[in-house]
């Protein structure tokens, strides 16, 4: 193993790397050109991309620190494109643009780390791929330094944040010391011999609890409401899916490649002591509580913030699922939704931008003035209300298909029964949202301030939103080009 | 050939995002009479023989089974006719729609194809995709254009769709994983496990029936009904109603045959229950649209009660029964509709001072049409199909057939009651009181020929089938006797 054949397996992190330096010493230049940073940012990452589609198929590094298969290529595109919308969005973004090269750098760090995160199979790269993570989205979170709501969300995000990552260190620490290896696989062959100790259990729970931090599953959510309202939209919205995303795939590599041995079960009357009933527990919590608070939500980050403990929950169903079945269904799901959700964001950006406020308020009548925003955002919350043709729909129909195939009993009814309940309880606050969108402003309640202006929405964002919205309607019309990825992908 | 109806009827709804307003109507009458014409053809074709034949069959996410997998028997034509019949007169009727017309006839067309989608699919999660199309349209047609406490008729309608919706879901996916198949015809063969059957059948009727307006799930109906516009109500009574029946009757009942025969006792029980109460319930309303409304859950009570007899005559009207009341249900709305729309009132007391009889005589004479139709006169569709469903329980629930008499009263009781005060009320009033509200007073406009064209296709409907249901019935018999769960 050569420093070139290193260089050349980790070429698109170090392509990142690269463009982020270039980034921000652009954004050093006394004249700030916000506009050159973006398409640096953006090329940069495009062609990351590229790199990654040029990797060789299958190759391992030291020891599992750096993977590529083609799952880990697979998401790390999937990251990258994320990536490229969060910069779109941050292109026009005003508490974004000050300090742009500083805020595009974070991004594209941010995005290393999930690139890390994907491509490894040892503990050690992955907590610090979760770490690098996790401090530039801190620093993303408060940067805007005019609002008291991003510091107090970028300080909570950092305190939680913070103790999530000393958990996931000690419980790592632990698993360590009883297996005696950093290597996912090493650690499952351990695991399978060895009989489970109390330590080393655990260990696996607290591994689990830091991840449930980093994905806002309940109960360990509540940095994720104040964090999605107060950062500035773009680096709630790269949270909200890459950080997610990335945070699934790993956390399931984490569970089935390492743990695989002490799955254990969550079936009714079948219940198998392991992680599978500690997932199963937090995907019931966050499927009730993120539902139910959501309920009274004013705000539409806010609403957001609470709908995506919920989603966390019905995607930590597939974990609980497991298999190839169970794990597919999850990376499908996470995948959809962060499309959908930057999405989501991206509209509320815009209608900041208009209102000065994301409050249901500000989205009366959008219809009237931009009916392109309101038939995008209709298609996003549609979509994560889980109602067809669109992304949302197939996802959960593939994992609640998947929970119930699992055994003979339908042991997880349970589960899916709830998770199916959740849904119907989103429907409504989703058709609210809709409902201040699509209906007339005739009411007297609804009708505050002046006329409306059309939005004025620029070209960069009617393609990125097109885009995005075309993306989730095609995940949901012809899912099989990434379904049979994944699977293909999964060992 | 018929899939064509699903196409056509989407790239409409297509088209309308993309052409300015004024064109709006035309292209959602384009689209609609195009359906008919394809549903008419189809239904006449020599080659068609009422039992099961594919018509696409394209493999669409293989690693899960599913597939783009469209076929057509007896009990499809019937109700893809009766949803193109009421499609054209729910566009033509919605003529006047001023406000937003492009997204009205949108999500109107949504609803339709949706619909043609569910009556034609053989793959049991293409059927579900299409099944759960339909709900939203409906929420924004009752949200936006709609009347009467449409937020609360909006969302209840919507929470019960989606409800009823979940249900289905638990079912499909129980079906789905027990065979790994999900496609219908392999499914229909398929022996699933009485355990299995005795609870996933139950979950997947009730699902089916909450759209079907089963009693006590039926709330949703009038509030739903009564908030909806004009060609919205018409769209749920004519079609959306039959949706949950059908789903019923090809899934619930064809896939698990022996849970229904453990449950189907408690379905009669249920459907009459319904036809009764929704009845008498009717008796008592005042607001015109909340009579149709509960009319339609007691028409909806012969539709259940036809299923749950499990043998050929029974099945064959209910069927029928739905192609019926498809249309007689939308004929009613749709004169509700035109009355509404003149005087700004449904409340039958303020109506039967108007003397409505001499303003709108062809409304009038619509209304007596439909009223007969709706009471089970001889020589209408109504009468041909509840006159099958009780033959066909006669031998399965004697007992139901003397309750359900009970419930014809009622029918004609309440149909009479409503014919009377709003059309022909004056003269029970004091002299005085007429004339201070006297009907020349009232600026009502004409009948518009539209109207005139909508009126006449479900009357027509309703005639030729009443006269002739053996045009219907022989396709749909063919498809029933096809079926497994039949009693010998």
């Amino acid at each position: 193993m050569n420093y070139l054949e290193l260089l050349r397996l980790a070429f698109p992190e170090a392509h990142v790397t690269v463009t982020s330096l270039v980034v921000l010493a652009l954004g050093l230049r006394r004249t700030r050109p916000a506009a050159l940073c973006s398409w640096v940012a953006a090329i940069g990452l495009a062609f990351a991309i590229v790199a990654v589609l040029r990797l060789p198929q299958n190759a391992t590094l030291f020891g599992g620190m750096l993977v590529i298969t083609p799952l880990t290529s697979l998401f790390k595109i999937i990251c990258l494109v994320l990536a490229i919308f969060t910069v779109t969005m941050a292109h026009s973004d005003s508490s974004a643009r000050r300090n742009h090269g500083e805020y595009l750098a974070m991004i594209l760090l941010a995005t290393i780390g999930l690139m890390l995160l994907v491509g490894s199979e040892e503990l050690l790269m992955i907590f610090i791929g979760l770490e690098l993570t996790g401090l530039s989205l801190y620093v993303l979170t408060g940067f805007d330094k005019s609002d008291p709501r991003s510091a107090e969300a970028g300080l909570k995000y950092f305190l939680f944040g913070s103790i999530a990552s000393a958990f996931t260190l000690f419980g790592l620490s632990l698993v360590y010391g009883m297996c005696g290896t950093t290597g996912l696989a090493a650690i499952g062959e351990k695991l399978t011999t060895q009989s489970v100790q109390p330590l080393l259990a655990a260990g696996v729970v607290m591994t689990l609890i830091g991840f449930a931090f980093k994905i806002a599953a309940a109960p360990f959510h509540l940095w994720a409401p104040d964090t999605y309202q107060g950062a500035p939209i773009p680096s709630a919205a790269f949270i909200a899916s890459g950080s997610k995303v990335a945070s699934f795939v790993v956390l399931g590599k984490i569970v089935f490649v390492g743990f695989g041995p002490l799955q254990g079960s969550a079936a009714w009357h079948a219940i198998v002591a392991g992680w599978a009933p500690v997932v199963a527990v937090l995907a019931a919590l966050s499927i009730v509580i993120g539902n139910l608070v959501a309920l009274a939500q004013t705000n539409v980050r806010r609403l957001l913030a609470y709908s995506a403990i919920a989603h966390a929950g019905y995607t930590l169903l597939g974990l609980v699922v497991g298999g190839r079945d169970g794990f597919g269904a999850t990376l499908f799901y996470t995948t959809g939704y962060a499309f959908t959700l930057v999405g989501a964001f991206g509209v509320v950006a815009l209608v900041r931008r208009e209102t000065g406020g994301d409050d249901l308020t500000n989205f009366a009548g959008l219809r009237e003035r931009s009916p392109f925003l309101a038939g995008c955002m209709a298609i996003f919350m549609l979509s994560l209300a889980g109602l067809p043709p669109l992304a949302g729909f197939f996802g959960k129909f593939y994992l609640f298909s998947a929970a119930l195939r699992v055994d003979e009993n339908r042991g997880l009814l349970w589960l899916v029964a709830l998770a199916l309940f959740g849904s119907l309880i989103s429907l409504y606050y989703y058709l609210i949202i809709l409902k201040w969108i699509f209906a007339d402003r005739s009411s007297s309640s609804q009708r505050s301030g002046p006329d409306p202006l059309p939005s004025n929405v620029g070209l960069l964002q009617r393609i990125s939103l097109a885009s995005l919205a075309a993306a989730v309607l095609f995940l949901g019309i012809a899912p099989s080009p990434l379904i049979a990825r994944i699977l293909a992908a999964l060992p | 050939m018929i899939a064509w109806t699903i196409y056509l009827t989407f790239a409409g709804a297509v088209l309308l995002l993309l052409l300015p307003c004024v064109l709006a109507r035309w292209i959602a009458l384009a689209t609609s009479v195009a359906g008919l014409g394809v549903c008419t053809l189809a239904f006449f074709d020599p080659a068609g023989t009422g039992s099961f034949q594919t018509i696409v069959r394209l493999p669409w996410v293989p690693p899960l089974g599913m597939e783009y997998h469209l076929a057509v028997d007896g009990i499809s034509l019937t109700l893809a006719l009766v949803t193109a019949i009421t499609a054209v007169s729910a566009v033509l009727f919605s003529w006047d729609v001023e406000r937003r017309p492009n997204e009205f006839f949108f999500w109107l067309l949504l609803v339709v194809a949706g619909s043609y989608g569910v009556f034609l699919s053989a793959d049991l999660f293409l059927l579900f995709v299409f099944y759960e199309l339909v709900i939203v349209p409906k929420y924004f047609l009752i949200l936006i254009w709609g009347s009467t406490n449409k937020e609360y008729g909006a969302m209840k309608l919507t929470l019960y769709s989606f409800a009823g919706g979940a249900l289905v879901f638990i079912g499909i996916l129980a079906a789905y994983v027990s065979a790994g198949s999900l496609d219908l015809q392999e499914l229909a063969q398929f022996q699933f496990a009485p355990s299995l059957q005795a609870w996933a059948f139950p979950v997947l009727f009730l699902g089916f029936a909450t759209l079907a307006g089963i009693w006590p799930l039926h709330t949703w109906a009038p509030t739903g009904h009564v908030a909806a516009p004009t060609a919205g109500s018409m769209l749920l009574a004519g079609i959306v109603m039959k949706l949950g029946a059908y789903g019923a009757l090809r899934i619930a009942m064809n896939l698990f045959p022996e849970g229904f025969e453990m449950w189907r006792d408690w379905i009669a029980v249920l459907a009459v229950i319904g036809i009764v109460y929704a009845a008498a319930v009717a008796l008592r309303q005042r607001d015109l649209k909340f009579v149709i409304g509960y009319s339609s859950v007691s028409h909806m009570g012969f539709v259940l009660l036809g299923l749950a007899t499990a043998n050929t005559l029974g099945v064959s009207g209910s069927v029928l029964q739905m192609f019926s009341h498809g249309v007689i249900g939308a004929l009613l709305f749709a004169i509700a509709g035109m009355i509404y729309h003149r005087t700004h009132t449904r409340d039958l007391g303020q109506l039967s001072r108007m003397n409505l009889s001499r303003t709108m005589p062809f409304a009038a004479f619509a209304f007596v049409i439909a009223s007969a139709a709706s009471m089970g006169i001889p020589g209408f569709s109504g009468f041909a199909a509840e006159i099958t469903i009780l033959i066909g329980s006669w031998k399965a629930y004697p007992a139901a057939v003397w309750i359900t008499g009970v419930g014809m009263v009622l029918v004609a009781a309440f149909t009479l009651r409503a014919l009377k005060e709003s059309f022909f009320g004056s003269a029970a009033l004091p002299v005085g009181r007429a004339t201070a509200e006297s009907p020349e007073a009232l600026p009502l406009s004409r009948i518009t020929i539209p109207e005139k064209l909508g009126a006449g296709v479900l009357m027509f409907a309703t005639l030729a089938v009443g006269l002739y249901p053996k045009l219907l019935l022989d396709r749909i018999t063919l498809a029933v006797e096809a079926m497994r769960f039949l009693q010998p």
